[in-house]
């Protein structure tokens, strides 16, 4: 035992882990994450990154999230065979159905939207440049049922704690994506406002926090494709979002990104930001915006 | 004497009375309970428990069959730490040994108090 134990732990230092000898991250780390870095040169070198990483892995493969990584294989043949009768579908006909439901004014969810909400998910979220905000498709749709006197729970709720509502609003946003699936994300950073939040939500992902102290980096960059306590794989960073609103196999049900954001400082022990507020809007906007050029395919099941 | 030494003393001074107390005494649980007393058994309890240690979400620990990949396992510690104050430091705030490390700063964030590491140091160096 102790000799497999042994081997394990020069197979660990050999792969450049941070140890207690404090050997080297993984070459090209230090290139990703730079000051003075244009928006593109930042993702061109995230993307370089994983590529080094994981050169069997193509660029298309990371909108499936942790099942693109080849050591997460058994995940993903778990995933496959649960993705013939997905188990979101419920939640997501649900979405379909109020989707299409009338307002009391006669009118639909799509009258709000381009082209009937159809093929247009790819570019949320976005810098709004009238209201000088980012604009998730969370607040769009609420915003549409307001300005049509369609009064659904989630319109006016606290969203962080009233979870039915913020369900609803998740399987609502899942259809509307499900409406885009496919779509290469197609992030807009050419307004300052845009590069403001990009900055900001960048400076989020990369900084420590939480009594654990942990920064996003740490387990979706660092130590991606590794596991913490067994059976919590940790999915790469690129390709983040592509299949949000999802449902996680423990959650069994469809929810928002911004849960998942709050859920995962939380595990860090850290006092989550608000829904929809300018922090995990900016977040998510960095996020979508890394993973720009990947395929939508929300809704998905995740683990 | 330092703290540390009082502290080995009488941790070696409750690994000596346990068996005698445990013959002594008819009632087979209370020595168990001496037994499980012992810093290295405390230390190895804060180490398993998810809310504080939780040291195998990250670390193979021998004899334990759920755990993390995340850092090198917990063996041969007396071999990798000669020098008890450096492994302490790692428990305690492990950026200090390596700024870019991942390890969460069990002593620096509180996430364990100062006698917790004590008796989680004392079982990881039987390791």
């Amino acid at each position: 035992m102790k000799g497999l134990l042994l081997t394990a732990l020069a197979g660990t230092c050999a792969l450049g882990v941070a140890t207690s000898t404090g050997t080297a991250l993984p070459s090209g780390y230090d290139e990703i994450y730079k000051a003075d870095q244009t928006p593109e040169e930042h993702r061109d070198a995230f993307r370089a990154y994983f590529k080094d990483k994981f050169p069997e892995v193509t660029m298309e493969e990371y909108a499936n999230g942790l099942y693109a990584l080849p050591v997460f294989s058994s995940y993903r043949q778990e995933w496959e065979e649960s993705m013939d009768f997905p188990p979101y579908q419920d939640g997501l006909d649900r979405g379909q159905q109020l989707w299409e439901t009338e307002f009391p004014n006669g009118k639909t969810f799509a009258s709000c939207f381009d082209n009937e909400g159809k093929n247009i998910a790819q570019r949320y979220p976005y810098w709004d440049e009238e209201r000088q905000q980012v604009r998730t498709a969370e607040m769009d749709l609420i915003d549409c049922a307001k300005e049509n006197g369609a009064d659904y729970p989630f319109v006016s709720a606290d969203l962080g704690k009233d979870q039915k509502a913020r369900v609803q609003l998740a399987e609502l946003t899942a259809h509307f994506y499900d409406l885009s699936r496919g779509q290469p994300i197609d992030i807009d950073l050419s307004k300052e406002g845009a590069k403001k939040a990009f900055e900001k939500g960048r400076s989020i992902y990369w900084s420590r926090r939480g009594q654990l102290n942990f920064a996003c980096y740490h387990c979706h960059v660092d130590l991606s494709g590794n596991n913490f306590g067994g059976g919590q794989p940790l999915s790469a960073g690129l390709g983040h979002t592509t299949a949000w609103p999802a449902q996680r196999i423990d959650w069994a049900r469809i929810e928002t990104i911004h849960q998942r954001y709050a859920t995962c400082f939380s595990q860090v022990r850290a006092k989550p930001y608000k829904h929809m507020g300018e922090e995990y809007n900016a977040l998510e906007l960095y996020e979508k915006y890394m993973s720009g050029g990947l395929p939508l395919t929300a809704p998905s099941m995740r683990n | 004497m330092s703290r540390r030494t009082m502290l080995m003393l009488a941790a070696l001074g409750g690994l000596a009375l346990g068996p005698a107390l445990t013959a002594s005494a008819q009632d087979a649980s209370a020595g168990d309970k001496q037994q499980a007393q012992s810093p290295v058994e405390q230390g190895k309890a804060i180490a398993m428990d998810r809310r504080k240690g939780n040291c195998t979400a990250c670390h193979q620990v021998p004899g334990v069959e759920f755990h993390g990949d995340i850092a090198p396992p917990l063996v041969a510690m007396k071999e990798r730490f000669p020098d008890r104050d450096r492994l302490r430091t790692q428990i305690y705030d492990a950026t200090e040994l390596n700024p870019t490390s991942v390890m969460p700063p069990f002593g620096k964030h509180r996430i364990l108090s100062e006698d917790e590491i004590d008796k989680v140091l004392e079982w990881v160096m039987t390791l």
